[in-house]
């Protein structure tokens, strides 16, 4: 434990050291106000409570979490320094998990910078504030899973930008699979299991009780294995990479 | 100790490295040796267990790197071939990252680090980034990084490319000075390093074992007494 330890806190003093890291959370906190206050019309609406931002978030993470993924493990494999890493007496497992948690930690600052969301509601109003804590997590537990996806797309290619497209494509296509439109195009052919089963699958059918601030344990686990599947991805990718 | 048995890698088709079995013992300090694109790197690799062989085993003080990838790792420093880093951090918190990983805590953490950074005469670059480094620099930083935990083995992939000709003698002189008791591999293409550092010396070409011998046993193959020609003969 106390390795993974040490290869978070490597990788997150990483992420301030470099511009990248506050460029995109600049844009990050630019676009979730922009939508959170004029596309989602926090003030217009009349309601004490921060829907009009958690909506918005898992369209945010299509850009946030392959921008901060993308050099989890390609840019440890274009500079070389992944020979240093993993001849160091560490566990991949541990080395993707170290990583991993620091990419976690960064979004969650991310998510706490938008603390002023939160005042203004509570200044102009009631909220449930209960309702908006949990919607928060549900938010840091939906990052993990896009971040998994990033780690894994990070793990198969030395380019960054080919790390950020793929995982960008990843996370539309299980995002997308919750859309009507998508859900549609299934139920015309495909038996309601499958139809089901991919609608089941998506971010977005497991996001939309989140946003609504209800943390159902079905929607947490879903996440989980969710994370809990690309890590294990990642690391059989990088094994697999040393036999090559 | 390391020890290697039939030890092999092949890239699709290619063979890298071909059935190479050798062992160092303590004290040695074996110079690897081949034209560029032997194998001695992919060898290296893979004994520090940063790639999986195709076949055969290597060991390091009795840990097989495949089954006991950990113990092996722990007894090991390592230079990777360009002493890759990470050009963001500093010289000081990188090998305190380092240290970090290798299990070093407390007074010997402190006194660990105080000794390298010394020893490799980093005290005026620790703040730095390590993309502002010179090469040589940058190479000094991957040997402090090997020897910081004082491990019995040392596999260092071309200690002195890229320094000037003070700094090469002072790594000469460096391992001359842990060489007593420990196991030590270099590999170099500058031959005048093996006389230089070097108790015995393994000539591969093509991935195959071609010479093993000691710097003069080697050059007492050949009438000039070269060993440039020596190399030319076994290795072309």
């Amino acid at each position: 434990m106390k390795t993974v330890r040490f290869i978070m806190r490597r990788e997150l003093s990483g992420y301030f050291s470099t511009p990248i890291a506050y460029v995109v959370l600049v844009i990050f906190l630019l676009l979730a106000n922009w939508f959170a206050f004029w596309t989602g019309a926090l003030y217009e609406r009349g309601q004490a409570d921060l829907a009009p931002l958690f909506t918005f978030v898992p369209w945010l993470y299509l850009f946030l979490i392959p921008a901060v993924s993308m050099r989890l493990w390609s840019e440890e494999r274009r500079s070389g320094s992944i020979e240093l890493l993993l001849t160091q007496p560490v566990t991949l497992w541990q080395a993707v998990l170290g990583k991993f948690l620091a990419a976690w930690i960064f979004i969650g600052i991310a998510l706490a910078l938008t603390f002023p969301a939160w005042i203004t509601v509570n200044m102009l109003g009631n909220p449930d504030n209960g309702a908006i804590f949990a919607a928060y997590l549900g938010c840091f537990f939906v990052a993990a899973g896009f971040l998994a996806v990033g780690s894994f797309t990070s793990s198969i290619t030395k380019n960054q930008l080919i790390a950020f497209l793929l995982a960008a494509a990843v996370c539309v296509v299980l995002l997308m699979a919750g859309f009507p439109a998508v859900i549609n195009l299934f139920q015309r052919w495909a038996p309601a299991w499958l139809v089901e089963g991919v609608a089941s699958l998506s971010f977005l059918t497991h996001f939309e009780n989140i946003t609504k601030g209800v943390l159902d344990l079905r929607d947490v686990l879903y996440y989980a294995l969710i994370t809990l599947f690309f890590l294990l991805a990642s690391t059989v990718v990088l094994e697999s990479r040393k036999s090559k | 100790m390391i020890k290697t048995q039939n030890l092999s890698k092949n890239y699709d088709g290619i063979l890298a490295v071909d059935d190479l079995s050798f062992s160092v013992e303590p004290g040695e300090v074996l110079g690897f040796l081949g034209p560029n694109g032997a194998g001695k790197s992919t060898t290296m690799r893979m004994i520090a267990g940063f790639i999986t062989p195709t076949g055969g085993t290597a060991s390091i003080c009795g840990h097989d790197i495949q089954q006991e990838p950990l113990q092996a790792k722990a007894m090991l420093g390592y230079l990777p071939e360009g002493a890759p880093h990470y050009g963001e951090m500093s010289v000081g918190s990188f090998l305190e990252f380092i240290a970090d990983l290798r299990g070093l805590a407390g007074a010997v953490r402190k006194s660990r680090l105080d000794h390298v950074i010394g020893r490799l005469q980093l005290d005026g670059v620790i703040a730095q980034t390590m993309e502002t480094l010179s090469k040589g620099f940058k190479r000094r930083v991957g040997l402090a990084q090997a020897i910081v935990h004082d491990p019995p083995v040392l596999i260092l992939d071309e200690p002195t490319d890229g320094l000037d000709p003070i700094q090469k003698h002072e790594v000469r002189t460096l391992i001359g000075e842990i060489a007593k008791e420990k196991t030590i591999v270099i590999s170099t293409h500058i031959l005048e390093e093996v006389d230089a550092v070097c108790t015995r010396a393994l000539i591969i070409a093509r991935g195959k074992l071609v010479a093993d011998d000691t710097p003069a046993g080697l050059r007492a193959r050949a009438p000039s007494g070269r060993l440039d020609d020596v190399f030319r003969a076994v290795a072309a």
